[in-house]
């Protein structure tokens, strides 16, 4: 099952020709993943050979759709043309569109991401590893092979802090890892895919990696106590952040006394949800809670 | 990025925004001159980046224009909250009928602007939220819409504004879109004896990630306050100075700021954030090894990278080169993890320099590194 994501997936890569596009095309393929093609308006018509497979270039994402049936678009355009590359894709009616580009102006993911709902589109990211399904498919940047498939549902604000996870607990496995960015803005929340993971029968205990920044964690918290009965893990990064300095990531920055890492965690603590100090402690709790039959 | 106060009226301005009559200056005589030009009676405000300038006493009135000579030259080099005053604007005073507090701010929880107005401006707006909430509205925009007349209309209604504020509310919604603003807060928007509407201060937060689409401030605007922060991103680095003594290196930005909280759980603190990224080159950890050695407040430093789409042993081949290149002054810890791990930690074995410390997982590189930094 999984979610979001799985062997049937097909995916087209918006952005494939050039050059983190290619990279990961590669792997994406090494990966398992069934990509359908590629799209770039300058180069339709042409074919890219990678080692798996030889995949078509098209000039549009509905025509890509139209001949391949894909479902899936994973986004590698610049960000002054990402806006643009979003809305084409949810005008041609694609399920699921997976930004991995990073520096997009908010306004630009602000306009996408209502402009998808409208569509019925689904937007993971931007600024987002994407999301892999161990075993099945990948969409987007994560590594492939450092974990395997298994029964945890990851979903994390942070890319390496993923892998780390994902790593740690590699002899467990994970059904489904989401990486839904750092941005300030994004399309699929934490609370998506506490959702998705809770009515997913592969995954049977579900790890919150959080940062800094907003008030996601405390409304995942609020969620997970009302609606979640799998044991949910937590990991918050950012407790020696400065207030008002950005991290790296364009949402994690601390203002004012809402959106601390000590405010999430308390809020997640207080629905039962365990909280590791470390990546490595909040890999212990997992391992703990899933000897525990809890 | 936060705007000036002087480059926020400026904005106003040009969005046809109504703003007291006023100029920036960094000298003391060209502030009499400015005041004489306005009538002798003026305000001086610092410029700094930073709220509570008030009660700081950067704010002051001058009676006339050797008062304002004198003022300015009081709070020109002022030290507030950390931000040295470099510039002052010099403004005409302005004879207050009524203020309140207008803003365009981004809602994260729906991904969409806010309006936020209250017909009580002129003090914190968080303390009138927290102590009358139904004095402050808070009306959600349509991304697509945006702010007509007729919901600048809906937004006056609601927060008890008077008509005359529709326009600057229509006006305020084009400089939040136009100039690529995450907020754009009028605080006080003031109606005058005379019955104008006047933004009297304003905060202007643009988004960094659109610099490249809006280049009217260019290198002033996206400048570091800090020496170090400016060198780094000279070279491109994702670095934030903190006041620690372990310096950190890591490739991702949630990794690294774990990594600054587990050095922190170790009874240090963390000197800066420093985030490399996915590729972890030589060259690149050369920079951040000089951004981070040039610090006088590190003891030791800590690299943390875990292997995922980039392998362990290109890592360690970087931080090899990078040795070359940079002359090793304190410890080095470096956790390697993930995808050949084995190999990178083999290299570094190899090269066996004198300050280069190995560990194989986070938290006890942290403890490693924390414990050289006080040894010290």
């Amino acid at each position: 099952m999984a979610i979001y994501l799985t062997k049937e997936s097909k995916v087209l890569v918006q952005g494939m020709t050039g050059g983190e596009g290619m990279k990961h095309t590669r792997r994406m393929l090494a990966a398992g993943t069934d990509v359908v093609g590629g799209v770039n308006p300058q180069k339709a018509g042409r074919t890219v050979d990678f080692d798996e497979r030889v995949v078509p270039v098209f000039g549009s994402v509905g025509e890509g759709i139209e001949v391949t049936g894909a479902d899936v678009s994973v986004v590698f355009v610049p960000p002054a043309f990402a806006k643009a590359a979003v809305i084409e894709a949810a005008d041609a009616g694609i399920g699921l569109a997976v930004v991995i580009t990073e520096g997009i102006p908010v306004h630009d993911s602000v306009a996408f991401t209502a402009y998808a709902r409208s569509k019925g589109t689904r937007i993971i990211g931007p600024n987002c590893p994407g999301l892999i399904t161990p075993g099945q498919s990948n969409a987007g940047i994560i590594p492939a092979d450092i974990t395997k498939p298994g029964r945890i549902g990851l979903v994390s604000k942070s890319g390496t802090l993923t892998y780390q996870l994902m790593y740690e607990l590699r002899d467990i496995g994970f059904s489904t890892c989401v990486g839904i960015g750092g941005d300030p803005v994004v399309g699929t929340t934490h609370i998506d895919c506490l959702a998705a993971f809770e009515a997913d029968p592969d995954t049977e205990l579900i790890v919150l990696i959080g940062e800094i920044g907003g008030d996601a964690e405390e409304r995942a918290a609020a969620y997970i106590r009302d609606h979640v009965t799998k044991p949910v893990v937590g990991y918050i990064a950012g407790f020696t952040a400065p207030e008002g300095k950005t991290m790296g990531h364009a949402g994690a920055i601390v203002s004012g006394s809402s959106g601390t890492a000590q405010a999430k965690k308390e809020a997640l603590e207080a629905t039962g949800v365990k909280v590791g100090g470390t990546p490595t402690e909040t890999a212990r709790l997992v391992l703990a809670a899933l000897e525990g039959g809890t | 990025m936060d705007l000036f106060e002087h480059q926020a009226r400026e904005l106003f301005e040009e969005h046809g925004i109504l703003v007291p009559r006023a100029e920036v200056t960094d000298s003391p005589k060209r502030a009499r001159e400015v005041a004489r030009g306005l009538g002798g009676r003026v305000v001086v405000k610092a410029q700094v980046k930073t709220g509570g300038r008030g009660k700081a006493g950067g704010v002051k009135l001058a009676a006339d224009p050797a008062a304002a000579e004198l003022t300015a030259r009081q709070i020109l080099g002022m030290d507030i909250k950390g931000h040295t005053v470099d510039k002052v604007m010099v403004a005409e005073p302005v004879a207050i009928e009524s203020e309140f507090y207008v803003s365009y701010v981004l809602d994260r929880a729906v991904g969409r602007f806010l309006a936020i107005a209250s017909a009580e401006g002129g003090m914190e707006i968080e303390e009138v939220a927290a102590t009358r909430p139904e004095a402050v509205a808070r009306i959600p925009i349509d991304p697509v819409e945006g702010v007509t007349s007729a919901k600048a209309a809906e937004i006056a209604a609601a927060a008890g504004l008077p008509p005359q504020t529709v326009d600057v509310l229509v006006r305020l919604w084009g400089v939040l879109t136009r100039e690529d603003a995450l907020l754009v807060e009028v605080n006080p928007l003031v109606r005058t004896e005379q019955g104008r509407i006047l933004a009297l201060d304003g905060k202007v937060t643009l988004d960094d990630n659109a610099s490249f689409r809006q280049t009217r401030w260019g290198d002033e605007g996206f400048a570091h306050d800090d020496p170090l922060e400016a060198a780094a991103a000279a070279k491109g680095l994702n670095y934030v100075k903190l006041d620690g003594e372990v310096g950190v290196i890591g490739n991702g930005a949630g990794l690294v700021m774990s990594t600054l909280d587990v050095v922190a759980g170790c009874g240090a603190r963390p000197a800066n954030f420093l985030d490399i990224g996915g590729g972890a080159s030589a060259q690149i950890m050369a920079d951040g090894l000089s951004v981070i050695l040039s610090d006088p407040a590190v003891k030791s430093v800590l690299v943390n990278v875990f292997g995922g789409i980039t392998a362990c042993d290109a890592v360690a081949d970087g931080i090899v080169q990078a040795l070359e290149s940079v002359q090793l002054t304190k410890p080095l810890v470096v956790r390697l993890d993930g995808n050949n791990a084995l190999r990178g930690r083999a290299i570094l074995d190899g090269r066996d320099h004198p300050l280069v410390h190995q560990a194989t997982t986070m938290d006890g590189a942290a403890r490693r590194a924390a414990d050289l930094a006080h040894a010290i």
